[in-house]
């Protein structure tokens, strides 16, 4: 597309919270008060170097940052092209990236003195992140998870209560994310002057993507720098899932600005582009849903539509607005991997690497089977290994066994 | 520029008496219904009229409102149908102010110069946008203004006196104090809040001052309207309409009766409050 370049993609938002025509406050008035008082305690605690040591102090002895960037060698000769590497976000203590952003966003709601703590999740990996840092510090978390998901990632679910976090299932809508979010959303509004709202991607009105990218660009920043001792320079691609885009993001906005390096996002697209997915990008336009403007699937009506993906963590009908923005750019290419593709790169992860991707990671690594041997043996690709696969193990599990009768 | 919402108030303001204002769901639980209750409004005591615009995601609003949506959407209501409910609506009543509420995503997806080219000549008179805020005003509010309707600004109680002076610059019509932090559909406010709440708004603005969510029974209804300009029921009305729907969610005979007579009941109580001081 042909919009005027900037000269840098990493100056965004602007004070009002635009990456470009996306992004901004669509919000209700009862929560626009809290968020202008949250943008400016985010403002306060990034200034401030004692937050930042704390932070940094949690990220390495409570999370286990850095996280590796590991060369993936059977992989790599697997495929025959392109030098594959993993950032290692499946390492983390709850087993994904979502623990960075989250522990970012405990501590402001610390410093704005907030007692009661609300999530949505799809996965439940983000939901399990926040019930984690709430057991740490305390604080009552509530999770509103779609009811749909609440059935296919059961170990979280259970991971949550044992969390000592309530689970609360969404019955409205397609019973997925998006729901989850509307509630969480109307929770919010109703307990405003004691709640949290910690959102799990870079969604949601501004500051929050700006907020969330900027816990989540830990990824990038240490990639940059492992890089650069394993090989002695900038990566040549980068691949990330996307749901809502916080992993991807993470991973990408410390290399926004290095034009030598590709960057690629895959959305998850379902049983296909043609028929049920969650492709935003691929398949959606510009809308305005959960207090941003971005792409969303959407019928002619503006309605918005249910989304599908094997993956909870990524049935989402929106993404987040930078991504919307980058995507308009031409910065970010968008890709996206059937469910088909995603179990498939699941299971070749599992026995080549030994490792279990979560459903979601396994995306990402699909569109890599497909780029990786296309590209020299020199090249070198990094992808966001995001999460684990453990939560996907009974539902995996059900499905290759239903395959094979 | 001087609406039918603006004539309404000041004939009512000579009345002595305060506004009542109904939500109805466009569409809830089907077209023909809807019209039909809407045309019954006027005449059971309605002053204002606000139609819903249904949303899948209507993040402001509780399950009465949210199941009213759905129904609607069922009933393959879109937004160009509504206007065409608002235009069937105005070729038999010239006086009776309009107000779409609802979410932006359906206009913005319509195209906002034509939506209110379409609505303006439909004969809607005000817009209630439930998530665009001031900090959003180009998206809708400013050209509803020029284009001669009213943008009906939400105020609640987590709107300070610092924050009001925003919410109120460039709201026309009225102001909708909602009276509670919450969603549509939840506890009831205390009265003797509400009229404070009222008392603040009031010395920040001329204009009239509704207020909302909880307002379920003629006693409240009263209470609500001796100390503010109008008062707004919407989820009692949804309740009792889907209480009066079949197994499969289909209008009855009593469907619209059942809603005239709540509004006749609520209409007496708004007219038996004391009129509230200026
Ligand atoms: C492991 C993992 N990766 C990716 C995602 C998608 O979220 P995002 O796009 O914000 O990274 C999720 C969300 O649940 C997840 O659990």
């Amino acid at each position: 597309m042909s919009l005027p370049l900037p000269n840098s993609f990493r100056t965004g938002p602007d004070e009002r919270g635009h990456f470009g025509t996306f992004g901004g406050r669509f919000v209700a008035e009862t929560l626009m008060p809290l968020i202008l008082d949250l943008e400016a305690a985010y403002i306060a605690a990034k200034a401030d170097p004692s937050f930042m040591a704390e932070m940094k102090g949690y990220l390495r002895d409570y999370v286990g940052r850095p996280s590796p960037l590991y060369f993936a060698e059977r992989l790599t000769s697997h495929l025959g092209g392109a030098k594959i590497y993993f950032k290692r976000e499946e390492l983390n203590h709850t087993g994904s990236h979502k623990v960075n952003n989250v522990l970012g966003q405990i501590m402001v709601a610390r410093r704005m003195g907030k007692k009661r703590i609300i999530a949505e999740t799809g996965a439940g990996q983000h939901g399990v992140a926040t019930a984690t840092l709430c057991a740490r510090f305390g604080l009552e978390c509530i999770v509103y998870m779609g009811a749909v998901d609440v059935a296919r990632q059961q170990p979280n679910v259970i991971r949550m209560e044992m969390l000592g976090a309530k689970v609360v299932p969404v019955q409205s809508g397609s019973r997925t994310l998006k729901d989850a979010m509307n509630d969480a959303l109307r929770d919010w509004v109703t307990n405003v002057e004691n709640t949290f709202y910690c959102i799990g991607t870079i969604a949601g009105p501004h500051p929050y993507p700006a907020m969330v990218r900027d816990f989540q660009s830990i990824i990038g920043e240490e990639t940059r720098a492992q890089m650069q001792e394993a090989e002695g320079r900038l990566p040549d691609s980068l691949f990330a899932c996307i749901g809502g885009g916080s992993n991807a993001m993470g991973l990408f906005h410390p290399f926004l600005d290095d034009p030598s390096v590709e960057i690629f996002g895959v959305e998850a697209a379902g049983h296909g582009l043609t028929q049920l997915h969650a492709a935003s990008i691929a398949g959606g336009r510009a809308g305005v849903l959960h207090g941003n403007r971005t792409y969303l699937l959407m019928d002619d009506d503006g309605q918005i539509q249910d989304a599908h993906s094997i993956s909870a963590g990524l049935d989402y009908p929106g993404i987040g607005p930078e991504h919307a923005w980058l995507h308009e750019t031409g910065r970010v290419t968008y890709l996206s991997a059937t469910d088909d593709e995603a179990l498939e790169a699941f299971q070749l992860l599992s026995r080549l690497e030994g490792i279990i991707p979560a459903l979601e990671t396994a995306h990402a690594i699909a569109k890599v089977m497909q780029l990786a041997p296309k590209r020299p043996r020199d090249h070198l690709m990094v992808v966001n290994l995001s999460g684990r696969g453990d939560k996907d193990i009974p539902q995996v599990g059900d499905i290759l066994k239903g395959r094979q009768k | 520029m001087t609406t039918r919402i603006d004539t309404r108030f000041a004939e009512l303001k000579q009345q002595g008496r305060s506004a009542f204002v109904t939500f109805i769901m466009a569409g809830d639980p089907d077209l023909v219904t809807s019209l039909e209750i809407i045309k019954a409004l006027p005449q059971a005591g309605a002053d204002i009229i606000e139609i819903g615009m249904p949303f899948t995601d209507p993040m402001a609003d509780g399950p009465s409102i949210q199941a009213a949506g759905l129904r609607a959407l069922k009933a393959g209501t879109t937004l160009k149908k509504t206007l065409d409910l608002v235009r069937a609506f105005r070729n038999g009543d010239a006086a009776t102010p309009l107000v779409l509420m609802g979410y932006y995503n359906p206009i913005f997806i319509y195209g906002v110069d034509k939506f209110l080219v379409d609505a303006k000549s439909a004969g809607v008179d005000g817009l209630i946008i439930v998530d665009l805020p001031p900090e959003e005003d180009e998206e809708l509010c400013l050209p509803a203004m020029r284009a001669g309707l009213n943008f009906i600004r939400l105020a609640t109680p987590t709107t300070d006196d610092k924050r009001l002076p925003a919410v109120l610059a460039n709201t026309s019509g009225f102001v909708y104090y909602v009276s509670i932090t919450g969603i549509t559909g939840a506890a009831s406010a205390d009265s003797s809040k509400v009229a404070a709440a009222v008392a603040r708004i009031k010395r920040h603005t001329t204009l009239p001052v509704c207020v909302g969510f909880g307002i379920r029974t003629p006693d409240q209804a009263r209470a609500i309207a001796s100390t503010a300009s109008g008062a707004v029921v919407g989820t009692a009305l949804v309740d009792v309409l889907s209480g009066s729907l079949d197994a499969e969610g289909r209008a009855t005979s009593k469907t619209v009766n059942a809603v005239a007579d709540l509004v006749r009941s609520l209409a007496q109580g708004v007219r038996a409050a004391p009129q509230a001081a200026e």
